[in-house]
């Protein structure tokens, strides 16, 4: 789960990590008022999920309050184009305003959890305020890169060289080592998967300071945390993505005509590559999760079938502990409730895979039975050309 | 012989009281597996369908002399439930359990190595069989065949679809091992290669892959150095959009870094036959042992 900026700030200030003042303005004149308050300037801050902000108009410096006031007209409800958000843009429904800093130095800083040392890893460099994925394509060696032994924490001589490495001297030193311990125990508390500080700023004042922050959690620690949990914004996620997960299912919108329902994560990419491997493009990645009740699957069904660039739908369930006649019971209920008006292919193996085919064929329904694998993609294929 | 599981297996499992833990301890013991009891907290002392079931992993180990656990523990708890059998000298941990934090499983991964004889396979998979002698998971038994391919794989359903096609050949599995889909875990693909390399009973193996990290890469790199067995290789996610997660944890492309191009690149380079379509994995490998 992602948060927005303005959160991952109140976070930072929780575990006081330094970050410039900030606030959220609910109308113009809020912004005026929180402007003035910083000192007669602030900057201007679209709030969405998604980055390359600046450079897409989100954010934006005042000069005095009445420019405050104007840029927050201008940007709240704005469709925000950047090129994470795709043409598309996101809706800006929070504009957060910030206390300007003097800025000496842009440095780059983050914390994720490294799958090769399945160790917390920090991840510095000098060169602040550009993409991390840049740096590392083009100047590999500016990366400073250090991991944390759970067992012990951030050690202080570990601070000490991220701080070393990121040039910090004097006060910014001391400070920098502070932020990068308070840092990981956020981190570790929260259980988030990552945090980035882009850019982490030196200022002339020899502050060390949190400019921009984006944090991302652990799906699976988030029980631990309902604070965390009570951040989540739902407009920044697909409606039929959010719908999904209601019912337990992993859903993703893709940009093919062909939806699929398949059991399992692996098998649900694999069906999506041979779709394209046959020659067409799958609609949706959907996982309806290796344990899928009847009404998972009627459901999965439902969702599929919203999309109307869906032309056609495949099936494919591997039976393992599912049985493939409850699975062919769900899809000849949901589709008899829903109507289908779209070829759908199933693909059915596994346990009581004869009595689910069965089912399937005694239906009525307009059901496509596949054999295997290969055939139910080239008949799914075969049927949108 | 096979791998990590066998007739020398004596298996407990762990959340053996809750829904899906007793489910699949019978499915184990009409698999044939010796499943010798199970551990709840609490609930030491009772019997639940004829299994004995214990307070701790170390009573259990102690009154029965079990090797083996299986782990149905709810995710919060779970990386315990693997540190406790840990603690206990199972010398085989099959976790189950899907969803647990993954901080907590960077714990876990410290203190293994203080564990040498002991080997976690997961979390997050669908256990481990040996066809015809034992399976320790939550595989339908009846698709496998026994055999001498060696299956290593980071997904479930996707692992039975190549079982399933190695079946339908008439080609038998020496022992499928499912390693889990998370970005922690305590088995990877060369430890399951190696493990295949070593076993004189298995004579070819499939590996199953998936877009994001390195896993893949490093495998490529072991088997060019040091595998006698052909290998073939499928790789999912190769139409995944960059950026979004799809269902495991570590199957994420970031920065155009883990792509499937990437890793079928360095597989093929490595002597590996990379099928394109799923719905090969079978045909190439029977090809490979002509």
């Amino acid at each position: 789960m992602n948060i927005h900026e303005y959160q991952a700030k109140e976070l930072l200030r929780q575990y006081k990590v330094a970050t410039p003042d900030g606030k959220v303005a609910q109308d113009a004149e809020e912004a005026r008022m929180i402007t003035k308050e910083f000192g007669g300037a602030s900057v201007v801050k679209a709030q969405i999920h998604a980055g390359g902000r600046g450079k897409g108009g989100g954010v934006k410096f005042a000069t005095d309050p009445d420019k405050a006031a104007e840029l927050f007209k201008a940007m709240i409800g704005m469709q925000l184009v950047t090129k994470q958000t795709g043409p598309e843009g996101r809706k800006v429904r929070t504009v957060f305003l910030s206390r300007p800093v003097d800025i000496a130095r842009e440095l780059y800083l983050s914390f994720l959890v490294d799958r090769v040392s399945s160790r917390v890893t920090i991840l510095a460099s000098t060169e602040g305020g550009v993409e991390i994925e840049e740096v590392a394509a083009k100047t590999p060696e500016k990366i400073f890169k250090v991991a944390i032994d759970p067992a012990l924490g951030l050690s202080g001589f570990q601070a000490r060289q991220v701080a070393f490495a990121l040039g910090l001297e004097g006060d910014a030193f001391k400070k920098g080592v502070v932020f990068l311990q308070n840092m990981y125990r956020l981190f570790v508390e929260k259980d988030c998967s990552m945090v980035e500080i882009n850019p982490l700023v030196v200022t002339k004042q020899g502050d060390v300071t949190a400019l921009d922050a984006k944090i991302g959690f652990d799906d699976n620690g988030l029980v631990r945390h309902p604070d965390v949990l009570a951040y989540r914004d739902l407009n920044e996620e697909a409606e039929e993505e959010v719908e999904a997960s209601k019912y337990n299912l992993n859903f993703i919108k893709l940009d093919g005509s062909i939806g699929c329902m398949v059991n399992g994560a692996g098998l649900a990419m694999a069906t999506m590559d041979i779709i394209k491997y046959e020659g067409s493009s799958p609609a949706n990645f959907l996982d309806v999760g290796g344990s899928a009740t009847e009404d998972a699957v009627k459901n999965a069904f439902r969702i599929i079938l919203q999309d109307k660039s869906v032309k056609a739908v495949l099936v494919n369930i591997f039976g393992g502990i599912m049985r493939c006649d409850i699975v062919a019971s769900g899809i000849v209920n949901a589709a008899k409730e829903i109507g289908i008006k779209v070829p759908v292919v199933v693909r059915l193996e596994g346990t009581n895979v004869e009595e689910g085919k069965k089912i399937l064929a005694a239906s009525g329904l307009n059901l496509i039975v596949a054999a295997d694998l290969k055939d139910a993609a080239e008949k799914v294929v075969a049927s949108v050309k | 012989m096979a791998v990590l599981v066998g007739n020398h297996t004596k298996l407990i499992v762990q959340g053996i009281t809750g829904r899906e833990g007793l489910f699949h301890a019978k499915g184990c013991r009409d698999y044939g597996t010796k499943v010798v009891g199970g551990v709840t907290p609490g609930k030491g002392g009772t019997e639940i369908e004829g299994f004995p079931v214990f307070n701790t992993v170390k009573d259990a180990v102690a009154k029965t002399g079990a090797n083996a656990t299986m782990i149905f523990v709810p995710p919060v708890a779970a990386a315990d439930a693997i540190l406790e059998a840990l603690d206990a000298g199972i010398e085989l941990i099959v976790c189950i359990t899907e969803g647990i934090p993954v901080l907590d499983m960077v714990k876990v991964k410290r203190v293994l190595p203080n564990y040498p004889k002991s080997r976690l396979i997961g979390p997050n998979c669908p256990g481990i069989i040996s066809p015809g002698l034992a399976k320790i998971g939550i595989m339908p038994g009846r698709i496998h065949k026994q055999g001498h391919v060696g299956v290593v794989s980071r997904s479930g359903t996707l692992t039975y679809e190549a079982v399933g096609q190695l079946t339908a050949l008439g080609i038998g599995q020496s022992t499928c091992i499912g390693i889990g889909g998370d970005p922690v875990s305590g088995t990877s693909h060369i430890d399951a290669l190696e493990m295949f390399n070593n076993d004189p009973d298995t004579h070819a193996v499939i590996m199953i892959g998936e877009i994001g990290g390195s896993a893949e890469e490093d495998a490529a790199a072991w088997v060019k150095a040091n595998m006698k067995k052909p290998v073939v290789a499928f790789i999912a996610g190769q139409t995944a959009p960059p950026g979004r997660r799809m269902g495991h944890a570590g199957a994420i492309i970031s920065g155009g870094k883990g792509t499937a191009a990437e890793k079928m690149k360095a597989l093929q380079e490595a002597g590996i036959t990379v099928v394109q379509s799923p719905a090969d994995m079978g045909k190439a490998l029977a090809e490979r042992l002509k």
